[in-house]
């Protein structure tokens, strides 16, 4: 990238390059928070000048009322909270588990059907049926209507996830894997002793990818799920946002509080990243690593 | 002791034995490797049943589904879906929205993550590096619902920031949902807020991994930061970018559903503009309940992409063998 050199003053090309870089840089930068600051003002702004004068990047007034409200009838927000937990937990254990599997079979050389076995995995991002035998795939022939279980299953395992795992395994030298079998380990044993001992940022690296697609998940809940109480959290945003029944049915009447319908969505956004917002700093690195690797491969 | 050589030229056989050895190789492998095809078997039973199982489904892009008569009664209608599709116009302006937004999308996208990852990978100060690839990194993290909301807070007609700046300049009773042209600009820029980070990060690891030696000798002759990038990093990005280009004109035609779907909803007036077969098809099945379109429109839509990537990579591959895919 750049090259060490001494050189104290900078040249002409350098302060031209920097001067373009920086503004730009930050300018985009500034443009990719804007939203979230919006989103996170409106949500703290005084419901009734929200209604008067719209939301506004820099409110006159300030009111906790929205996530008062949110605190104070938490029922359907533990409920959403539930679900999203539920899902994430056992999707991400759940696809970690295959997908590493997987990416260690592919892995190994001496495992004659890999190429096939790889295409056969690949080909689906080629050619896909079509949502709606997948619907009815789902829904008519495995009965998993309303089932949080049609949620997880729809998000376990992707192509993507699988390469990027064997990718990962690679750095795996066959020697070990040679050695523990000449100890005595069948296959299986090989891959938990050796292999996954390597291998933590590598599951880390998957695990983080499997959790954030569950997180914001909407799509499978939107086709899936009629009951309202099972609706994980985005899911449950999107309804406040979009029917009018639903942000009725939010506004029970609390005492000494008055409805506060704008920032409510506001602050229910808030709520629902606001998780993501607070573990991004440790974990992006492991999302830039395994796009890195993941896009190595070509 | 076990030793994969072996076995591998033992099931190879000779050109003479080879099928017989092949079925033999088959269960051989199967027994001596028992255990990992075990390991990959919940994989591929997933792929079978999510994956291979819907493919049979576009028989029904051939019928005229109805839930009554369920999925093997209902009528056989042989081309009759796609005949309507076409004579419609609705095939038409459906491929034509959803690869004009995926060429915007692909061309955008790509130039600005280059650009981006151009100036990141050589921006005096590294703090501020980290920091602004924070910033640009973080849309990719949020859900579409979020961007929902973000857009909701803009252009609502109630209380939207847009909606109101508009009425203090004069234009009142400005709906955005009603006026079809500034969508694809909103879309386009939506997109390209959410997938910068994601693309900056496959061009900075193709930068990095341009060696150094290539810098300093164009330094020591003199060439400038601008005759570096022009003359050695964009052509050693073209490779990344090429792959790129081919995995995305695969998908020409799948669109990205969350954003379409979550930024225009359900707005009938911004069709027109904003359609794509995604939504179309989504809609004749939570909507409509035409299941026999939508089926169609659906296998339209993966039989065009798969041609078409085809097509694509063996063109490439005639002309330059290493870009291709496969």
């Amino acid at each position: 990238m750049k090259p060490r050199s001494n050189r104290v003053r900078k040249t002409r090309d350098e302060i031209l390059f920097n001067g373009i870089a920086f503004p730009f840089l930050a300018v985009l930068s500034l443009v990719c928070f804007l939203p979230f600051l919006l989103i996170i003002t409106a949500s703290l702004t005084n419901n009734n000048e929200v209604v008067r004068e719209g939301f506004k990047l820099i409110p006159k007034s300030f009111s906790l009322d929205a996530y008062r409200y949110i605190f104070f009838v938490p029922g359907k927000l533990l409920r959403a909270y539930g679900s999203t937990l539920f899902v994430t937990a056992f999707g991400t254990v759940g696809g970690l588990v295959l997908i590493s599997m997987a990416g260690y079979v592919l892995h190994r050389k001496d495992f004659r059907y890999r190429n096939k076995i790889s295409f056969f995995i690949y080909f689906t991002t080629l050619f896909s049926g079509g949502i709606i035998p997948y619907y009815i795939l789902m829904t008519s022939i495995l009965g998993l209507r309303n089932s949080l279980f049609a949620v997880i299953l729809a998000g376990l395992v992707t192509p993507f996830q699988i390469i990027l795992m064997r990718n990962f395994m690679k750095n795996v030298p066959y020697e070990l894997i040679e050695a523990a079998k000449i100890d005595g380990a069948n296959d299986f044993r090989t891959f938990t002793d050796v292999v996954l001992h390597l291998q933590k940022p590598a599951l880390a690296t998957i695990g983080l990818f499997l959790a954030l697609g569950y997180w914001n998940n909407w799509y499978s809940p939107m086709l899936f799920l009629n009951k309202a109480e099972l609706y994980p959290l985005q899911y449950y945003l999107y309804t406040l946002l979009t029917s009018e029944q639903a942000i009725q049915e939010a506004g029970v009447a609390v005492e000494g509080l008055i409805f506060p319908g704008e920032t409510l969505k506001m602050a229910m956004a808030v709520v629902a990243t606001g998780p993501v917002l607070l573990v991004y700093p440790y974990v992006q690195k492991y999302f830039v690593r395994g796009i890195t690797i993941g896009a190595v491969k070509g | 002791m076990y030793n994969p050589t072996t076995t591998i030229k033992k099931a190879s056989g000779n050109g003479q034995r080879k099928e017989k050895s092949a079925r033999i190789g088959f269960f051989l492998e199967l027994k001596k490797n028992k255990i990992l095809f075990l390991m990959i078997a919940p994989v591929l039973i997933y792929f079978v049943v999510f994956s291979y199982l819907p493919m049979v489904g576009v028989y029904f892009a051939f019928t005229r589904f109805n839930f009554n008569d369920g999925l093997f009664g209902s009528p056989f209608v042989g081309f009759k879906n796609f005949k309507f599709l076409f004579d419609t116009g609705t095939l038409l302006y459906l491929t034509k929205n959803t690869i004009l937004y995926n060429i915007a999308f692909i061309l955008l996208g790509n130039s600005l993550s280059i650009t981006v990852a151009i100036l990141l990978s050589r921006v005096a100060n590294k703090t501020f590096k980290r920091l602004t690839q924070s910033f640009m990194f973080f849309p990719f993290f949020i859900s579409y619902v979020i961007v929902n909301t973000f857009s909701y807070a803009m252009l609502n007609s109630g209380t939207g920031v847009f909606t109101r700046l508009l009425a203090s300049v004069g234009i009142e009773n400005f709906n955005a949902y009603s006026t079809p042209g500034i969508w694809k600009y909103i879309i386009v820029s939506v997109y390209l807020w959410k997938t910068l980070g994601y693309g900056t990060v496959i061009y900075l690891a193709a930068i990095t991994g341009i060696s150094d030696e290539y810098y300093e000798a164009a330094q020591v002759d003199g060439a400038t930061i601008f005759q570096q990038v022009r003359y050695i990093t964009i052509p050693l990005l073209v490779p990344t970018f090429i792959i790129l280009l081919l995995l995305a004109i695969g998908g020409i035609l799948r669109g990205q559903f969350e954003l379409f779907y979550q930024l225009v909803g359900s707005n009938g007036q911004l069709f027109e503009a904003t359609d794509i077969l995604d939504t179309y098809v989504f809609r004749m099945l939570r909507v409509t309940f035409d299941l026999g379109i939508g089926a169609a429109a659906g296998l339209y839509q993966s039989l065009f992409g798969l041609v078409l990537i085809l097509t694509v990579n063996y063109v490439i591959r005639k002309y330059q063998e290493d870009y291709a895919l496969f």
